[in-house]
Parts: structure tokens; C-alpha cells; sequence
């Protein structure tokens, strides 16, 4: 019985950082910009068609008995997203800044669009990525307990993604300057930040890193053109839980629900998991309106 | 009804007799008329729509007037059409059980059916359940003073849980089917044309209704306020209103109006399910609203009828189409068209006059007087 519940920790400790590699992004451009992306999903769609491209472009799993396509993918995903993030700030949502009900409505039509595009390229049925040889099995804990590899390259995955971001954020001047701009846009302009570069770039920054998380979910499934909408709603969760703007605010946020999405599926359903994360998300926000962990500024 | 706009505030009593003259005779007119001149597959189509213009004039009074974007409308359109389909599936089973519950393997009807053999409950629950379940949810949001886009998206995490709730209870909702294989509405058999016109009028009344009812309580002193919230929330908090309290009232209101047109959905349609009320139909209630302009009461209505009517045109013929259509939809609405149909022709009227003005000697007091007459809504 201690097994199967720590077996629904991993689990849940392994979706959650698949959370957080999304609600990143949403953080980012809700703190930064006040942007709230309903497209983000489609990112992760996106993302998850990279190993899919690259596998069928080899000719199959066959050809690839290393899976070397799949490691590719991950900076492949992580760059054609963040270009489309890009993109998209600069087309679309660089006029809506600080109206985040319209940017929601705007972007809920570019995920459509998006959505539809991969149907009609891709097909609507979902496809099945070969996982890498090397990642079948798991790592014995006890008799009972065994860990997929699967689920712990995701964890690791995500952890190199997160120490990166945080060196970004804080050793970098590209870094040092977004948090300015989230601090405080007008200073920072008057300072010679340049907030549109800092804005384009930070998007396509977290578009990248759901992209990320698209390759990551390959290996849990198949993957289809609606397959972001099964997560944006979670990751918005993430967000409001954690706050906007500070690392480990949105980390905390991503882990705890992860956790208490697979802990009760366990004793209940998943349903009721949800339920749950919605109620506990309400009555946080009141207790505290701007998240676990809030941007103090003077 | 385009010009309400140019009509100055409180001035209720000769124009609101015209008015409520002018919906009457609308009403009238579509009761009559619209069955003698459509099929029967397009005055059941137009019904439809009718419903949903009742749904977009909910969301106009939360969203339009009051500023709280609800992404969960289809869950209280759902829960007042669940609620008569109950009544209704209780009817064509008679003294049985419904047909999915013996399917799914139940023996006896759940507890919490039993009261819906009352048709007088049932209506009262097409009321009641959504209304309850919006003032839950606003006093848990609005007294913690959640505001904005958090609240739009708990509104669709609701939107979520509602469909998981109701596809995973398939014994007591009828799962992912939904409840259908009506056969009659408080006794009138729904394969009777009779009963269809009567439900076609009984939707246009409801409809005319809720406009007018909406119409003087948007012009009202409590229709400022709402208008007030939305554009200066902590203002208003500083006059010593209570925002909350009038949020949640709002919220209320708008969820029992849905609820209503999904009571009038289902006897129509003769089908609801999950499909009708999750994230992606309660998104969509949204754009009815978008497209035809919000902060108007004629917009939602307008903007219901002619996207649903794109809808069934396009999706029909083609499907992929459509599907980018409905996205550059949203993108365009917020983007080019922030006030949509209705807005943008009540922004080329006054363009109009105005150029008018400019070439008559008197322009000057004109344009002031044209510029004092417009309502706050205007001004935002």
C-alpha cells in the first residue's frame, strides 16, 4: 500500500513538472505583460509533433534503434515554438498589452486556428511517437515499487530546463532585464531597457519551453491536435496558485497539484481531483490574491 | 432599437412604453409571420438560435455591463436544460426507469430524481440550480475580491469539472450521450408541430422579455453601477457601494437567465449533453456576444443569430473551414472590432452626423450637445 502511494507521489511529481514547463510560460507573459495565452496549449501541441516529424522523416522507429531523433527534437520543438511565440507577439498580441480578457478571446482564436492546421496537416486521429529503446523499463526501488524511466527523464528533463531558466533569469542581463520590465515596465524603459525586445523574447521563451513539454508528453501517450487543451486548464491552475513573476512561487504551485490531481485520483477520481484543485485555488486566492509567492516591490 | 445609444439616461417613461410597444409588436410579428414563411427545419434551426440569443444576453449583462468574463455560461445552460431533460425523460419513461439508467445497470430510480416527476420542481430547478450554483462560486470569488481574468478562469476550470462530472456519472446524467429520445413536454407529444410553435412563440416571448428586463435594468440608477464596476471598480468601493455583493447579484441573474434558455434548448433540440456546456460551447457563448457588440442589448442577440446561422452554413458545407473562420472570428472581433456589429454601425452613424455637422454653421453646440447625450458606456 506504501508503494502504489508512493508510486502516485512520483507519478504525481512527474505530471506536475510537466505543468510546470507549461505554466512557465503562462507566468511569464500573464507577470510580464499581462497577457493571459490561451494558445499556449497549442505550443505544446506543437512541440509534441517535433519527435513525430523527425521519427516519420527517418522512415519510422526502425531506422532509429538509438533514438536520437527524439533527443533531437527537444531543441527542435524548443526552437520552431519559440520563432511561432515570436511571431505571434509581434503579429498579434504586442496590440493588446495590459487587456488580458480581449488577449484571452484573441488567442482562443489563434489556438483554433493552430488546432485546425495541425488536423488538417497532420490528420485528426492521434499518433503514436516510438519511445526511445533505452527509456522501456523502470528503476526497481523495492518488490513492488518501480520507477519508469519514462517518467524520471521527463523529471530530469524538466529540472535541466528549470536550472537553466533560473541562471537565465538571474545571471544573464537578458534575464536581469526582464525582471525589470516585470518589476516595473515604466522604470525599466526610462532605464534604457528595450521592453519590446524583452517582451518579444520572453514569450517566445515560454512558447519554447511548452513546446518542450509537448516532446516530454510524447512518452506518456499519443499525441493528437487537441492534446494542449487537456493541460491549459491545469496550468492556468498552476499560475494562479503560484503567482506571476517569481520561480519558485510557480514551482510549488506545479508540484502541490500534480500531487493532489494523482493522490486523489488514487482514493477517488479524477474528477474529484480537479474539484479540488479549483476549490483550493479559489480559497487561496483570497487568503492570498497574488499567489504563493508574491514580487515585493516598493 | 439601433439608436439606443443616442437616447440620454432616465428618461424612462414615455420611451418605455414605446419600447416595451415596439418588442411586443416584434415579438408578435416573429410569432406570426416567421412559421408561415420558413420550413420546418429552419424555424426548429431558428429556435435554436433564439435560445442561444437568451444565453449571449446573460453574458452581455456579466461581461458587456458588469466587466466579469464568465467562460462557464454552458455549465448553467446545461444545468437548467439537465434539469427539465430529467423531467422530461421521467415523462416518456413513465412509471420506468429512463432508458440509460437501465442500461448502465441501475434497478431503481436515484433518490435525487424522484421530485423531478414534478413538473412544477423541475421548473423551479431550471431556476434554481443555476442560480445556486453562481452564487456559490461568486460569494467564494467576488468576497475575496477575485477579479478578472482569475475569475474567468475558474469560470472555465468550472466548465471543465462540469463535463468530467456529468460524462463520469453516466448512471444518473446518461454520460457522454447526454439525455435524449424525448417524447412528450408536460404532456404535449414534441413530435406535434402544434407543440413546436408553441415552443418556437413561448422562446421569442422569453426572449423579448429578457431584453426588456435587461433594458430597464441597465438604464437604471443599478445599471450605472454595474457600468461603474466594470470601469472603476475601487471607486465605486470607495462611494461605499459593496462590488461583491452586486457582482455576485449580477452573476446570479445572468446564470438563471441561461438557465432558462436551456430549458427552452431542450424540448427544441430534443437532445443536451456534455458536449453543450463544456469549455469550448461556454467560449463560444462569448463570441455571440463579441461579434455582435457588447455593452448593447440588441448586439448579443444579432451577433447569436448570425454567428450560429455562419455556423450552420459553413461548418455544414465545410467543416475545416469553418474552424479557422470561428478563430479569425475571435482574433478579428477583439482586434478590428472591439464593439462589433452593433458598434460599428452606431460608430459610421455618428461619424455621419457628424460630417453633417461640420458642414452646417451651427457645429459647434451640436457636437456638444451629441458628446453629452452619449452614455458612460462610450466613454470606457
Amino acid at each position: 500500500m506504501v508503494d502504489v502511494y508512493l508510486l502516485q507521489v512520483f507519478n504525481g511529481l512527474s505530471v506536475g513538472s510537466i505543468l510546470l514547463l507549461v505554466a512557465l510560460g503562462l507566468a511569464f507573459s500573464f507577470g510580464l505583460m499581462g497577457v493571459i495565452n490561451m494558445a499556449h496549449g497549442e505550443f505544446i501541441m506543437i512541440g509534441a509533433y517535433a519527435p513525430y516529424v523527425l521519427q516519420t522523416m527517418v522512415g519510422g522507429a526502425n531506422n532509429d534503434p538509438l533514438g536520437l531523433t527524439f533527443l533531437l527534437s527537444i531543441p527542435v520543438a524548443f526552437v520552431v515554438t519559440a520563432l511561432l511565440g515570436v511571431g505571434l507577439e509581434r503579429s498579434l498580441i504586442q496590440f493588446l498589452y495590459g487587456r488580458p480578457l480581449d488577449t484571452l478571446l484573441a488567442t482562443w482564436g489563434v489556438g483554433l486556428m493552430l488546432q485546425q492546421s495541425a488536423r488538417s496537416i497532420f490528420g485528426a486521429p492521434n499518433v503514436q511517437v516510438v519511445s526511445p529503446a533505452w527509456l522501456n523499463g523502470g528503476l526497481a526501488i523495492t518488490e513492488g515499487l518501480s520507477l519508469p524511466y519514462k517518467r524520471l527523464f521527463i523529471m530530469v528533463l524538466v529540472l535541466a530546463c528549470v536550472a537553466a531558466i533560473w541562471v537565465y533569469l538571474t545571471r544573464s542581463g537578458a534575464g536581469r532585464r526582464m525582471r525589470a520590465v516585470m518589476q516595473n515596465r515604466d522604470i525599466a524603459s526610462c532605464l534604457g531597457v528595450p521592453t519590446r525586445i524583452v517582451d518579444a523574447s520572453t514569450f517566445g521563451l515560454g512558447a519554447g519551453l511548452a513546446g518542450i513539454a509537448g516532446c516530454a508528453l510524447t512518452l506518456l501517450g499519443p499525441i493528437g491536435p487537441a492534446l494542449g487543451t487537456y493541460y491549459i486548464v491545469d496550468a492556468f491552475m498552476v499560475v494562479a496558485l503560484g503567482g506571476v513573476g517569481q520561480l519558485t512561487g510557480t514551482i510549488a504551485a506545479a508540484l502541490l497539484i500534480g500531487i493532489v490531481n494523482t493522490s486523489v485520483e488514487l482514493w477517488s477520481s479524477a474528477t474529484v481531483g480537479k474539484a479540488l484543485v479549483l476549490v483550493l485555488v479559489i480559497f487561496f486566492l483570497r487568503w492570498k490574491p497574488a499567489g504563493l509567492v508574491a514580487l515585493r516591490t516598493r | 432599437m439601433l439608436n439606443e445609444k443616442e437616447e440620454p439616461q432616465g428618461s424612462l417613461a414615455g420611451p418605455a412604453a414605446r419600447e416595451c410597444a415596439l418588442v411586443a409588436g416584434t415579438c408578435l410579428l416573429m410569432i406570426v409571420v416567421l412559421p408561415l414563411v420558413l420550413s420546418e427545419f429552419r424555424l426548429a434551426l431558428l429556435a435554436k438560435f433564439l435560445t442561444f440569443a437568451i444565453v449571449a444576453l446573460a453574458i452581455d449583462l456579466a461581461w458587456g455591463y458588469t466587466g466579469m468574463l464568465s467562460l462557464g455560461h454552458g455549465v448553467f445552460f446545461g444545468l437548467g436544460a439537465y434539469a427539465l431533460a430529467m423531467h422530461m425523460k421521467l415523462e416518456a419513461a413513465k412509471d420506468g426507469l429512463p432508458d440509460f439508467m437501465g442500461w448502465s445497470g441501475l434497478r431503481e430510480l436515484p433518490g435525487f430524481w424522484v421530485p423531478f416527476e414534478s413538473g412544477a420542481f423541475s421548473l423551479l430547478m431550471v431556476i434554481v440550480l443555476p442560480a445556486v450554483l453562481a452564487a456559490g462560486l461568486g460569494i467564494l470569488i467576488f468576497r475575496g475580491r477575485v477579479q478578472g481574468v482569475y475569475f474567468s478562469i475558474i469560470t472555465q476550470a468550472l466548465a471543465l469539472i462540469a463535463t468530467l462530472v456529468f460524462v463520469g456519472q453516466q448512471p444518473y446524467t446518461g454520460g457522454t450521450n447526454g439525455m435524449t429520445n424525448f417524447s412528450t413536454v408536460f404532456g404535449f407529444p414534441l413530435i406535434e408541430t402544434s407543440t413546436q410553435l408553441g415552443l418556437f412563440a413561448l422562446t421569442v416571448v422569453v426572449l423579448g422579455l429578457t431584453y426588456l428586463a435587461l433594458r430597464f435594468l441597465t438604464r437604471s440608477r443599478a445599471g450605472a453601477i454595474l457600468v461603474a464596476i466594470r470601469d472603476q471598480e475601487d471607486r465605486l468601493r470607495f462611494f461605499g457601494y459593496d462590488p461583491a455583493l452586486v457582482k455576485v447579484a449580477v452573476f446570479v441573474l445572468s446564470a438563471a437567465i441561461a438557465g432558462i434558455a436551456g430549458a427552452l434548448f431542450v424540448p427544441q433540440v430534443g437532445i443536451i449533453s456534455p458536449a453543450n456546456m463544456g469549455i469550448v460551447p461556454s467560449i463560444e457563448m462569448v463570441i455571440w456576444v463579441a461579434v455582435g457588440g457588447r455593452g448593447t442589448l440588441i448586439g448579443p442577440i444579432i451577433g447569436a443569430l448570425v454567428v450560429n446561422a455562419a455556423k450552420s452554413g459553413l461548418s455544414e458545407s465545410f467543416p475545416d473551414f469553418w474552424q479557422y473562420f470561428l478563430g479569425a472570428l475571435f482574433v478579428g472581433s477583439v482586434v478590428l472590432f472591439p464593439d462589433g456589429i452593433v458598434g460599428g454601425i452606431a460608430r459610421g452613424v455618428r461619424r455621419l452626423k457628424r460630417m453633417r455637422e461640420a458642414s452646417a454653421p451651427e457645429s459647434a453646440p451640436a457636437r456638444e450637445l451629441a458628446a453629452a447625450g452619449r452614455p458612460l458606456e462610450a466613454e470606457s
